[in-house]
């Protein structure tokens, strides 16, 4: 026997609820919500911005992210009813992302990588570090991240970065900084702490290609016809 | 050998970011050709000759995908995958960061030639700062009407938008970045049908790389002929090529394809440190059968490489010297396919699974020479059997480390017994096991 023979579509909603009840629950009413208005306004404009609205589901992820701090389940509550969707679509997708936290962490977002490049060139030792300066747990870092107990850092073993060039590197609440060594970990904990700008001489927006300004290896190309000026 | 420099020309050079200054460098001069002198079907062929090869992974000619579209007026979309997530790729950043306004350029003409009206740039999360960058160079270009509902008043409609992902490897397959982009969980499709026919939302999709679409400004200016003029018959123009692991100068050199592997890896990126020789290296991305030493004079092709068992995909050469542990690299690769499968097909989900526990198991001196067998054999179930290629991007390395460094995997499940971790005091089926979706 399938549910789908025997039950009505109300049963089977009863059904979900009698298990998990936030599964069942329809698209919030907009009007029984107090959704902060910068956030709503932030999740409209993602819609708008789209041919079909759900688009803006991942915007409005991180609109609710940056706004609380992570997804709540009161904030993904609040996305869905904007976006007139059930809070449970919004949470599998939200579960499906490793950037998107769907339970509490700490406030500075950590991510070293522990992929190929980076861990021939240091990457255990320098997250080891992290979790040593910010007082995380090593193991849990690796796995699935670990937070501080003052809730200030969030430290997190994380796949390749795409900037496997300044390996070991980590990303710092969403900057890119590498090389580094056990000491920068130390120094970016604590200017974190003094609410300072970490490592600013080892962020990746400072760096020049690899091969320079090499003008010989710029002879060999054409000149781009002129159009415009 | 020098670099070929083409895409990143004047790559540091103040201001290249800025809409100024990208026109001071003839900038946007290929889009008004495309708007007034070419037609649509020219720009495809012109494309199609030159032989362009996509530079995400796959290596397909990009003006023969651009052709599959249908003809005609109905929604169409232009997807450029910049999720760069496979380990070892960090090109396109470097691309996106300091030339943004090549890329958009490369979106909007690519948009006119297959009559896109909306072009989505699917940025990784990750790369926030990189996207920070690209938004402001999307405002210039539509402050400056190059993009927008009538660019440069020629009645020809192109949207761009830059849609951040939230932190997912396999978003970058084809598939899964629309489903991402539509909203959805990042799950690979069944294909067909493809893109090209049934994309986003439904309707007919182009979906190329950042280095791809970066080439195309370059082929309207200069012409297939002159792009032709670079590489070798099935590799032509240049290709930017991401260097790391144990090389003393890691990073981006663009080179000629075709040039000799060890030219990239030593001429370029100076090579293992100082006493250290090259012991493996993946030729493309962390997907790529690694090789060995003696293929170091292989040229840089698509062509060479795959008759060498291997392939160029993204062109990320990631270097492994005689001080790395060959069934520890194949540990860390296998762990990091078992964390990005999305779970869909159970060849992959399992198949990752289990090939990183006994990996797990040979470095821990817990397995036997047997186990080699099964890892071997594992691999082989996997290739071919699932949606898309992760599970043979893992299947692919893992296979080619057991069979040519076998000798070595053999040595340290002996030499880890003999220090005596190896008691195999329990069944590894006595462990809990871990089965499921392992979705992010
Ligand atoms: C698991 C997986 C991940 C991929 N990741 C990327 C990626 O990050 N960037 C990319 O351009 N292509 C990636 N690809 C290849 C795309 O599916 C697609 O072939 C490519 O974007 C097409 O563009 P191109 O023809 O210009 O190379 C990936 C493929 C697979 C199977
Ligand atoms: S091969 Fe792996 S990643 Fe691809 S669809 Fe199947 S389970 Fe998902
Ligand atoms: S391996 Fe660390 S950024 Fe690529």
């Amino acid at each position: 026997m399938r549910p789908t023979d025997e039950l009505t579509a109300a049963e089977r909603r009863e059904l979900i609820a009698s298990m998990r009840p936030e599964d069942a629950e329809g698209v919030p009413a907009l009007g029984e919500l107090d959704v902060p208005a910068a956030l709503r306004e932030q999740i409209e404009t993602a819609m708008a911005r789209y041919p079909q609205l759900r688009s803006a589901a991942i915007p409005a992820l991180w609109a609710v992210q940056r706004h609380y701090g992570w997804c709540t389940p009161q904030g993904v509550r609040e996305a869905a009813a904007v976006m007139g969707v059930t809070p449970a679509y919004l949470e599998a997708v939200a579960t499906f992302y490793d950037l998107i936290a769907t339970s509490p962490i700490g406030r500075h977002r950590i991510l070293v990588c522990h992929n190929i490049s980076c861990w021939m060139n240091g990457a255990d030792e320098l997250l080891g570090a992290f979790c040593d300066a910010a007082g995380a747990d090593r193991d849990d870092a690796d796995q699935h991240g670990a937070s501080s107990a003052d809730g200030e850092f969030f430290v997190k073993g994380f796949e390749c970065l795409g900037a496997c060039d300044i390996a070991p590197m980590a990303s710092i609440d969403q900057r890119y900084y590498g090389p580094l060594e056990a000491a920068d970990a130390v120094a970016a904990i604590e200017a974190l702490r003094d609410g300072e700008e970490p490592l600013s001489d080892k962020a990746l927006a400072l760096r020049p290609a690899a091969g320079g300004p090499d003008p010989s290896a710029t002879e060999r190309a054409p000149d781009a016809e002129g159009h415009d000026a | 050998m020098p670099e070929t420099r083409v895409l990143f020309r004047d790559i540091d050079a103040p201001g290249l970011a800025t809409i100024q200054g990208y026109r001071d460098r003839g900038g946007y001069g290929a889009l008004k050709r495309a708007l007034h002198e070419l037609e649509p079907d020219e720009l495809l062929s012109s494309l199609e000759d030159s032989g362009l090869r996509g530079r995400g992974g796959a290596g397909f000619s990009m003006g023969k995908k651009g052709s599959f579209l249908p003809r005609g007026e109905m929604e169409k979309y232009l997807c450029c995958n910049a999720d760069e997530s496979e380990p070892g790729a960090f090109k396109d950043r470097e691309l996106m960061q300091k030339n943004p306004h090549q890329l958009i350029e490369g979106c909007a003409i690519a948009s006119l030639a297959v009559g896109a009206t909306y072009a989505f740039v699917f940025i990784r999360g990750e790369y926030w700062e990189i996207a920070d960058i690209l938004d402001r160079a999307v405002g210039e270009a539509y402050d400056a009407g190059y993009l927008g509902a009538d660019i440069l008043d020629t009645g020809v409609r192109v949207e761009l938008i830059v849609h951040r992902g939230a932190g997912a490897y396999i978003c970058g397959e084809e598939t899964a970045l629309l489903d991402a982009l539509e909203g959805k969980r990042g799950n690979p499709r069944l294909k067909p049908p493809f893109p090209a026919i049934q994309g986003l939302y439904g309707g007919p999709t182009l979906i190329n790389n950042v280095e791809t679409l970066s080439n195309v400004p370059h082929i309207v200016n200069n012409g297939a002929d002159w792009f032709k003029g670079f590489g070798s018959e099935q590799s032509t123009g240049t290709k930017v090529v991401s260097v790391s692991g144990c090389v003393q100068r890691p990073g981006n050199y663009e080179i000629e394809l075709g040039i000799p592997s060890r030219e990239i890896i030593y001429g370029l990126a100076g090579g293992p440190p100082k006493g250290r020789r090259v012991k493996a290296w993946f030729p493309g991305g962390s997907s790529a059968p690694v090789l060995t030493e003696a293929d170091l004079d292989l040229p840089y092709t698509f062509e060479d490489l795959a008759k060498a068992g291997s392939m160029l995909g993204s062109g990320s050469i990631i270097v492994a010297d005689d001080t790395i542990s060959i069934p520890e690299l194949a540990l860390r690769t296998a762990r990091f396919y078992h964390h990005e499968s999305c779970g869909k097909c159970t060849p992959c989900r399992e198949g990752t699974n289990w090939t990183t526990k006994m990996l797990d198991r040979v470095v821990r001196g817990e397995a036997t020479p047997m186990d080699l067998e099964i890892i071997a054999g594992v691999q082989e179930k996997i290739i071919g059997h699932c949606l898309c290629v992760l599970g043979d991007s893992m299947a692919m390395p893992v296979g080619s480390m057991v069979a040519k460094f076998r000798d070595e995997f053999e040595a340290t499940i002996e030499a880890a017994r003999e220090a005596g971790h190896g008691a195999l005091d329990h069944s590894p089926l006595d462990r809990p096991l871990t089965t499921g979706a392992q979705a992010a």
